[in-house]
């Protein structure tokens, strides 16, 4: 063997080495297990806690409101849409209630009239649709044409 | 015939040349293919791979996919945060296009154009796209987004540097950078709600079902079907991004 190769293997040898130590310190653990990226990260972003429920969870105990809702124009629209987030409610039913929106506005996002929608769905000018009531004194919002007065 | 015989194994030559020049080209090209092409379809059809529809015809403009969103992942309330939203275009008679998007759309829209000046107004929902090919993933210099076997683009929290590469690389403008983390956010497609069986959080609360979540290899799926029945477009289609939303009356207006 070349003497010059005596002290060049043993360098490379503690390069090769070093850089191996280096690199498992430096890349995280699953990292290149299915791509350039942590594999444990999907792990992660499916873990993160739930907010909504759904229509399903509801049904579970609400039957009742659920079957009602069914048979008007707002068959076929979420809970969650106007009662908000409900899955803090689904896990323990005391420990939280669950938005009871009755804001004209808040039934003004859909019902106010817009040239875009306006054949889309019933529409009226929040200004001059009755603008002293609340749209729930007269709108059963589950059964929105059933109107109370 | 000598001059023949020299034209002939000039030929030959420059053939063989072609050939193993080609190969050697394959060659090196090739590992660089995961570069270009980020992620591919995926070989397994028996698993989902997910996709997304937006009829806009159907969009009403009430922004509660808007709202929901920002609830259910924790999105800041600031009206410039978003991870979904919705825009209002309106195309007047003389041609000119207005684009506006009051806090996504949260807080409803107002038609401030007289209806006599409207030629045609619609809502566009819009959000990250999941491109197959995204741009985004391919800027990441350290690999904090990245394409799931599912189809879904996601973000390394622990991992992104905030560097904000991705979010200049996104054509369709759907990520931010995070004001308390200081890293990129973006649309999961709602991954820790489709990973236990659920619906995205837009989806659960669209009262007209104009949003539609489904498995692009379920071939009697919901979006598939949607996509069978309409004529439908994905945004900037000349970037090549292998977008997979598809838009159901996307006018050529829509940027």
């Amino acid at each position: 063997m070349p003497p010059q190769l005596k002290t060049l293997i043993p360098l490379f040898a503690i390069f090769i080495v070093l850089f191996l130590v280096g690199r498992h310190l430096v890349v995280p653990e699953s990292f290149g297990e299915a791509g350039h990226y942590r594999f444990n990260s999907i792990v992660e972003n499916a873990e993160k806690p739930l907010q909504y429920a759904d229509k399903d969870a509801c049904n579970e105990c609400h039957e009742d409101y659920v079957m009602e809702m069914e048979s008007d124009m707002h068959a076929g629209l979420s809970c969650e849409t106007c009662h908000g987030p409900g899955f803090a409610h689904y896990e323990e039913p005391d420990s939280s209630r669950l938005l009871v929106p009755d804001q004209r506005e808040f039934c003004g996002l859909c019902h106010q009239r817009n040239f875009n929608r306006e054949k889309k769905l019933a529409q009226i000018d929040l200004k001059e649709h009755y603008p002293e009531k609340k749209c729930i004194e007269c709108h059963n919002p589950h059964l929105p044409w059933d109107i109370t007065e | 015939m000598g001059h023949n015989r020299v034209n002939q194994s000039r030929r030959n030559f420059i053939k063989a040349a072609a050939a193993a020049g080609g190969l050697l080209a394959t060659g090196i090209v090739n590992p660089f293919n995961a570069v270009i092409f980020a992620s591919e379809q995926p070989t397994d059809p028996t698993k989902p791979w997910w996709g997304y529809g937006i009829d806009i015809e159907k969009c009403i403009g009430c922004g509660r996919c808007a709202n929901a969103c920002k609830t259910e992942n924790n999105v800041p309330r600031e009206p410039f945060y978003f991870r979904t939203w919705v825009e209002q275009y309106t195309i007047k008679n003389d041609g000119t296009v207005q684009v506006e998007s009051p806090n996504g759309g949260i807080d409803g829209f107002e038609q401030i154009v007289p209806d006599d000046e409207i030629f045609k107004s619609f809502f566009v929902p819009k959000m990250c796209n999941h491109c197959h090919k995204s741009p985004c993933v391919q800027a990441c210099p350290v690999g904090a987004t990245y394409d799931t076997p599912d189809g879904v683009v996601l973000v390394d929290e622990s991992y992104c540097i905030g560097c904000r590469y991705c979010v200049q690389a996104c054509p369709y403008g759907c990520r931010y950078i995070h004001p308390e983390k200081n890293v990129v956010d973006k649309c999961t497609l709602c991954y820790h709600r489709i990973s236990k069986g659920k619906t995205t959080a837009c989806v659960e609360v669209c009262p007209t079902h104009a949003r539609i979540l489904g498995d692009l290899n379920d071939k009697d799926g919901e979006l598939v079907k949607f996509m069978k029945n309409h004529t439908c477009l994905v945004l900037k289609p000349h970037l090549n991004t292998g977008s997979k939303l598809y838009y159901n009356a996307l006018s050529g207006e829509v940027r």
